[in-house]
């Protein structure tokens, strides 16, 4: 072991007393205080220890952060992850393919429907199945509606750190709504489970889309009202401007991606450049920043969710009638009343209860753009009906690895700003 | 602080572009991908041509390339990858591994590659036979890509495989002084090796006052190091950090 010299922070004392136990000082004693010569000679010059962390409410989940300050300045940082670690990629490896889908809902659990969507994007291309024409554009809608939860959870609660309560009432307001509308597809607000390898858990009830159309009307004057409050307030601009800066080329190297990658001014987006559910088809633009910093990744997801909600007019526009599922026995039960009556589709229930799917031999990786970035699920199957291997790409995980490059040389109160700006779901990083 | 604030309502705050410069044509959604065979990255060929024996066989799976590459010359095959124009694998999506349920069957390392510049994806892949002489053993990538820092130190701690040449090679989800062994092994059961009351009684046993060390930044028994009055306060009871 290396000589260790530890320095205990946040000790407000006087020094030890006659007993040899630390005297307190009494609160109010503002005559002590100013008369004490210092209270710990040996720490002057030196560098001192702070732990933020793990429960501590800028860190957006159990976050834990080691960091070397100097003054006030960070000189080092060394985050601390795996608090919420469960293992999800072990227990999926038992499961069958429809049962890992819950698991997927509570990982990055504030884009639960996006995770469900990827999840069987993945698993059918594995399987080798495609989605009817209904399913396709019902899917954009679920990606889209929690990129906008995810998003205004980001903003409600980066904007609590920063110090601004008014947004983060609106979008919350915002998100209720958006809740509203999954718990009448799905039945859950956050634990969703909304998708099955080839198909949705239901079709959209009667007069969902019209709820949806209502809230994609009203949206836009709420995005107004956040926009008067925040882009050109001064204080906002002075707490995020020049915060956190990663070039393009730091912002490859570190493997980020969505708006972080986005602000630093790399157009990467895996809707454009890899597409999946016929994204190409939908007429959006992608945000991309100029200096990289805090205020950038505020612009970039603020204009990503004015962007969701073209797509999503777009797609209840062109919504087509017809089945949601596959018609495909290997993977879909069969309608519970044939099930009951038939022999061939009593069977088919029963294997694909029973046995569960397989897949052929074969491996395949399906990226997404999810609201944190490049999220992908890994598969590895050897023609039995659990993945050998089911694999996670977090985004925000990669993303919060850079956090030790993002605030060195800043100061201790930025360093909140710049893990705000992250977007990070300690859900998703642990796993 | 040196970025001038943003004054002007008239002014642009950022630009709309369409994403993905430098390759001709839009890409569509993949569609009727067939099992086996299809069209090949043709960095394949290229790497043949520049690795020569050190590129094993490669295969393409629902769309996908797999390219295995020899154990212990992945480092140099990505910093050529990334590095060279005409490939320029300048992203680097995700390093994990594979362990199959057969007990013969080497565990495989993986690397998910992207060019965004040419919209390619390619998959290496690098085996560690389970002959017992093999060591868990590859080249870390750290040195190309700063983001595979934790993706390897995930791949460690899950599976026990050892980057060479990564800086800070320590388990990340689990806790450093866990005992277990790497969950994500095969042989490794689902509940874990010790039953809840070992694991209870280890917890107990743990030391409490370990500290952060100012030169590790990691848990270190540095209670004897403290300085004296530090080590005299604790010591009769006084709790810290309050």
């Amino acid at each position: 072991m290396a000589a260790t010299k530890t320095i205990e922070v946040a000790l407000s004392t006087t020094g030890l007393g006659p007993d040899g136990r630390p005297q307190r000082i009494p609160l109010g004693a503002e005559g002590l205080i100013s008369s004490r010569p210092s209270l710990e000679p040996e720490l002057e010059g030196e560098h001192m220890l702070i732990n933020i962390g793990p429960q501590h409410p800028a860190t957006h989940g159990v976050l834990r952060l080691v960091l070397e300050l100097d003054g006030e300045t960070v000189v080092r940082c060394i985050p601390h992850v795996g608090y919420l670690h469960c293992g999800f990629e072990k227990i999926g490896e038992y499961r069958q393919y429809n049962q890992i889908i819950p698991w997927t809902d509570r990982e990055d659990y504030l884009n639960s429907m996006g995770n469900n969507v990827a999840y069987v994007l993945g698993a059918e291309r594995l399987f080798g199945i495609e989605i009817t024409e209904r399913c396709t554009v019902l899917r954009v809608i679920a990606m889209e509606l929690s990129r906008i939860i995810s998003h205004l959870v980001w903003l409600g609660t980066t904007c609590i750190d920063i110090g601004a309560f008014t947004p983060f009432l609106w979008s919350f307001q915002e998100r209720e709504n958006v809740y509203k509308l999954l718990e009448g597809w799905t039945g859950a607000r956050l634990t969703t489970s909304g998708t099955r390898v080839g198909g949705m858990i239901a079709d959209v009830p009667d007069g969902w889309v019209d709820g949806l159309k209502g809230f994609l009307a009203n949206f836009p004057k709420t995005l107004d009202q956040v926009d008067r409050m925040l882009t050109r307030n001064a204080i906002w601009v002075g707490r995020t401007v020049g915060l956190g800066v990663m070039t393009p080329e730091e912002a490859l190297n570190y493997g980020l991606s969505g708006p972080m990658l986005r602000a630093s001014g790399v157009a990467y987006d895996v809707r454009k450049d890899f597409p999946y559910l016929d994204y190409e088809t939908y007429d959006f633009d992608v945000p991309v920043g100029t200096n990289g910093d805090v205020y950038d990744r505020f612009l970039v997801r603020f204009e990503e969710l004015k962007q969701s909600v073209r797509i999503l007019e777009q797609a209840v526009k062109r919504l087509p009638d017809g089945p949601v599922n596959v018609d495909d026995p290997r993977v879909i039960l069969p309608p519970k009343h044939k099930a009951t009556s038939e022999m061939e589709s009593m069977i088919h229930h029963f294997k694909v209860v029973m046995e569960g799917p397989r897949p052929p031999i074969g491996e395949c990786y399906v990226p997404i753009e999810s609201p944190k970035g490049e999220k992908g699920y890994y598969f590895v199957s050897d023609g039995t009906a659990k993945p050998v291997r089911w694999r996670i790409r977090p985004p925000s995980y990669v993303n919060l690895s850079a956090i030790p490059k993002m605030v060195e040389g800043h100061l201790l109160s930025d360093v909140i700003a710049i893990n705000a700006s992250i977007d990070i779901v300690m859900g998703e990083i642990d796993r | 602080m040196s970025t001038p604030i943003p004054h002007d309502p008239a002014a642009p705050l950022f630009d709309i572009v369409v994403a993905g410069h430098g390759a001709p044509g839009q890409p569509t959604t993949p569609k009727q991908l067939p099992h086996k065979g299809g069209a090949v990255n043709p960095s394949v060929d290229a790497l043949r041509a520049r690795f020569g024996s050190a590129i094993g066989r490669h295969e393409v799976v629902w769309g996908e390339t797999t390219v295995y590459v020899e154990r212990t010359k992945v480092a140099e095959v990505c910093a050529w990858l990334q590095s060279d124009a005409a490939q320029s694998y300048e992203y680097l999506s995700d390093v994990t591994a594979v362990e199959y349920r057969d007990h013969v069957r080497a565990i495989e390392v993986v690397w998910h590659l992207r060019s965004i510049k040419f919209r390619r994806f390619l998959r290496l892949k690098a085996e560690l036979p389970k002959d017992g002489k093999t060591p868990l053993e590859v080249p870390s990538v750290w040195p190309v890509w700063k983001g595979a820092d934790w993706l390897e130190r995930e791949c460690f701690d899950m599976f026990g495989i050892t980057f060479t040449g990564h800086p800070d090679l320590r388990r990340i989800l689990l806790w450093e002084q866990y005992k277990e062994g790497h969950p994500l092994r095969k042989d490794f059961p689902l509940r874990g090796r010790f039953s809840r009351a070992e694991q209870l009684k280890n917890a107990l046993a743990a030391d409490p006052e370990a500290r952060y060390s100012m030169e590790e930044l990691s848990v270190v028994e540095a209670f004897a190091s403290l300085p004296a009055d530090m080590r005299q306060r604790l010591g009769g009871g006084e709790k810290v950090g309050e």
